[in-house]
């Protein structure tokens, strides 16, 4: 026979107090473990978003990033004549030859630099980036010292809002327009016109080429067909791949330091469960007798204990999963050190994670609830009704 | 001194209960320290710099480089008393797993400004007289099983190919806090290369560094070397070498941020367990407390019992954590390897760890003492555990 629910339910009603501050230390370290989850959720999107999954990068080979990375203007003009890429309905290659720098600059209000991208993009460049979008102004001028801002730049960055000017290639470069590209890491981006850059920053030769693929399919081959070629020193990757590697060096620090946390956090927590369910057991051996002789199994004890520990576990939990919402709201930024640069990624909260997160705090729980239900279930009748 | 006994067998009276409490105190004053350790070595290069030291790197930003025949002007400039240079080179040991700092150097010239890294001479000699030469750090060396004589070949990113260097020194650092996990190889082996294979690239420096000879000089000369680049091509921007490292710093400051709260949050969480813990102790003595109050004990008296116990138990947990933080921090740094250069648990970690459990014990004892004081003895007599 089972202990009915209720009766658990109120225990932990009654002592108020105690419950509440388990339920808080266990509140704080699921908070914790989601908000690390979140934040890697929110990295993994902002990369996936920020490829499209049938463009195609082309950088040097064994440069890592495109910073790192060269592509003279003869090899760009062998990439842009294979026949396997897309054609816009004018007949033109959608090819972007692309010219990418960092350059460092002050926060606003705080005047700390950081290390920001500046894109030159090709003719095409903006057009194969579907989920780029002006948002306000214009877009540049080819061949002026224009450019336009990704959203989350020219909020957090000195000089980078619209009609603003920014210093740098000995010339004065002014925003003429601010993009929404959706969260994904392009919004931690500047984009000009990579002729000008590149004769702003004298350089005769791109950082990348990218092209899009008529047919998805194709893409092994013409993998292939570049790397093979003898004029060309380049690699090719699909463009979500590249960025997804680029931070992957980012995501792995994150996921072990929320890991490491979370585990040093929820010995903690157990802890604390593990004292106040003791204690819960302490108070009530007469009761636990009285059950015991009214019929209720060892079994049944067991489990009304180790339910009641669950049952805390998840309030706990439910209250910092709650708190970790909020989270959503904000934003996170730091500079990605493997393309050595800022980007912006916020936190993001799916169902998997909120699955992942209770189960988690309910195994906080059942081990922190386990060694007192075990001592609750093995007092014997005679000596627990003596007790009382 | 019947307090203090009282105190102690209070403390001892439900053993398991203790003992878990100690438990939850140790840990959570380990992950503190152990935080704040982790901080404090995102910092240590900041630390290491010395105040007479300069870096002077093109003003748009770290990827672009100055010209070569920047030294012989930096040089003049009034009170440098050496100038040297370094590229990043960013190359692949293996696997791109195996991440540490190379630079590419100008030789003695550099070497002279960090004194920090001590060889023995006759291996200094060796190493600049080898073109293909590179000194590594004994804690690289150790990870790697380098040894002098030994060639590391390393495939460059951002200059292409396999290379391969020859060690010729093992560098000691000569302060526990001087990083050396980090290889040094000549500029001009690279540079040679460079010169045949893409000239365009040649004779360009990262960053040059300028040893200066009064540390009060450093913003007047910074500003002298950065005027004489003024309106050309590459700009100039010349800081200490101290806010030079600062600013990889506060590149990832998010997370450096992230971490120092979480190292407040574990106290917290801590602070809640220690608190239900004494919550209930006090709860089932209330007879006792009202038993006391009978016998003509003030409140001064159960106030001075409650935060004995408390704070009995948060040092015990604290001298615990503080001695365990030792080994566990010289266990990590060993297994990091070369990710964390330096990773030492500094004297003011320690401080804050005990002050941190100080705060723990005096909160945790707060409602219990309110609770004990305010009850009312007929009351209190009449409350069974």
């Amino acid at each position: 026979m089972k202990i009915p629910f209720s009766y658990i339910a109120r225990n932990l009603w009654t002592r108020r107090l105690t419950t509440a501050l388990t339920a808080g230390g266990l509140a704080l370290v699921v908070f914790v473990f989601a908000t690390v989850l979140m934040l890697d959720e929110g990295l993994r999107t902002t990369l996936v978003t920020t490829g499209e999954y049938d463009n195609v990068v082309l950088i040097r080979r064994s440069a890592e990033t495109e910073v790192q990375s060269g592509v003279d203007r003869a090899q760009a003009a062998v990439v842009a004549s294979h026949p396997s890429i897309a054609r816009s309905t004018d007949g033109q290659a959608l090819v972007s030859r692309e010219s990418v720098v960092l350059i460092s600059l002050p926060k606003r209000g705080s005047d700390k630099p950081s290390n920001i991208v500046i894109r030159g993009i090709g003719e095409r460049g903006a057009a194969m980036r579907p989920q780029v979008r002006m948002t306000e102004g214009r877009m540049f001028r080819p061949g002026a010292s224009e450019v336009i801002a990704g959203a989350s730049i020219a909020r957090r960055f000195a000089g980078a809002g619209i009609g603003e000017t920014l210093r740098f290639g000995q010339r004065e470069w002014t925003v003429v327009g601010l993009f929404d590209a959706q969260n994904s890491g392009f919004d931690s981006e500047i984009w000009g016109d990579a002729e000008q850059l590149g004769q702003a920053f004298r350089r005769t030769g791109f950082s990348s080429v990218i092209v899009r693929l008529a047919d998805s399919a194709a893409f092994e081959r013409f993998k292939k067909d570049i790397e093979s070629d003898p004029r060309l020193t380049l690699e090719a990757k699909r463009e979500q791949t590249f960025y997804a590697d680029q931070s992957k060096a980012l995501s792995t620090f994150i996921s072990y330091l929320g890991l490491a946390l979370s585990i040093i956090f929820s010995i903690g927590a157990m802890i604390g469960a593990t004292i106040t369910m003791y204690a819960s057991v302490a108070n009530r051996v007469g009761e636990i007798g009285t059950l015991r002789a009214l019929g209720f199994q060892r079994r049944s004890i067991l489990a009304a204990f180790l339910s009641e520990a669950m049952l805390l576990a998840l309030v706990g939990g439910a209250v910092g999963l709650f708190c970790a919402s909020f989270m959503q709201f904000l934003s996170f930024s730091t500079t990605n050190f493997q393309s050595f640069s800022e980007l912006a990624f916020g936190f993001r909260l799916n169902p998997p994670i909120i699955v992942k997160t209770l189960i988690f705090s309910l195994i906080m729980g059942i081990i922190g609830g386990f060694l007192p239900a075990v001592r609750a279930a093995r007092l014997k009748i005679v000596d627990a009704l003596r007790a009382a | 001194m019947y307090l203090f006994i009282l105190i102690a067998r209070n403390t001892l009276r439900h053993k398991l209960r203790t003992l878990l409490t100690v438990l939850g105190l140790t840990v959570a004053t380990i992950s503190f320290g152990f935080l704040q350790t982790v901080v404090d070595a995102w910092y240590s290069g900041a630390e290491g710099a010395a105040a007479t030291t300069l870096v002077t790197r093109n003003a748009t930003s770290l990827v672009f480089p100055l010209p070569l025949s920047y030294e012989a002007r930096i040089r003049a400039v009034d009170g440098v008393t050496g100038v040297g240079y370094a590229n990043w080179f960013g190359g692949i040991y293996q696997d791109p797993k195996n991440f540490f700092a190379q630079f590419a150097v100008s030789g003695e010239s550099y070497l002279n400004i960090y004194p920090d890294y001590l060889m023995p001479a006759a291996d200094r000699a060796a190493f600049l007289r080898d073109r293909k030469g590179a000194i590594v750090g004994r804690k690289l060396a150790d990870q790697y099983g380098f040894k002098v004589g030994d060639i590391i070949p390393i495939k460059g990113t951002i200059y292409p190919g396999t290379w391969e260097f020859v060690v010729r020194a093992i560098y000691d650092g000569a302060k526990s806090t001087t990083n050396t996990a980090t290889m040094f190889f000549h500029w001009d082996y690279i540079n040679e290369a460079v010169k045949r294979q893409a000239p365009r690239r040649a004779n360009q420096v990262g960053v040059y560094v300028i040893e200066i000879r009064q540390p009060e000089d450093a913003a007047l000369i910074s500003n002298a070397v950065d005027a004489q680049f003024r309106n050309s091509l590459a700009e100039t921007l010349t800081e200490t070498e101290k806010a030079f490292q600062l600013g990889f710093v506060s590149m990832s400051e998010a997370i450096v941020v992230a971490i120092r709260v979480v190292s407040f949050v574990v106290i917290v969480i801590i602070m809640a367990v220690m608190a239900n813990t004494m919550a209930m102790s006090a709860r089932e003595r209330l007879a006792e407390y009202a038993t006391l109050k009978v016998l003509g004990f003030g409140p001064g008296f159960l106030t001075a019992l409650i935060f004995g116990e408390s704070l009995l138990l948060a040092a015990a947990g604290c001298v615990l954590g503080v001695i365990l933080l030792f080994p566990l921090a010289s266990g990590f740094a060993r297994l990091m390897g070369t990710m964390f250069p330096v990773f030492e648990v500094a004297p003011l970690t320690v401080l804050q760890q005990v002050l941190a459990a100080l705060v723990i014990g005096c909160v945790a004892a707060i409602a219990p003492t309110l609770r004990a004081t305010r009850v009312n003895i007929v009351e209190g007599l009449r409350s069974i555990g």
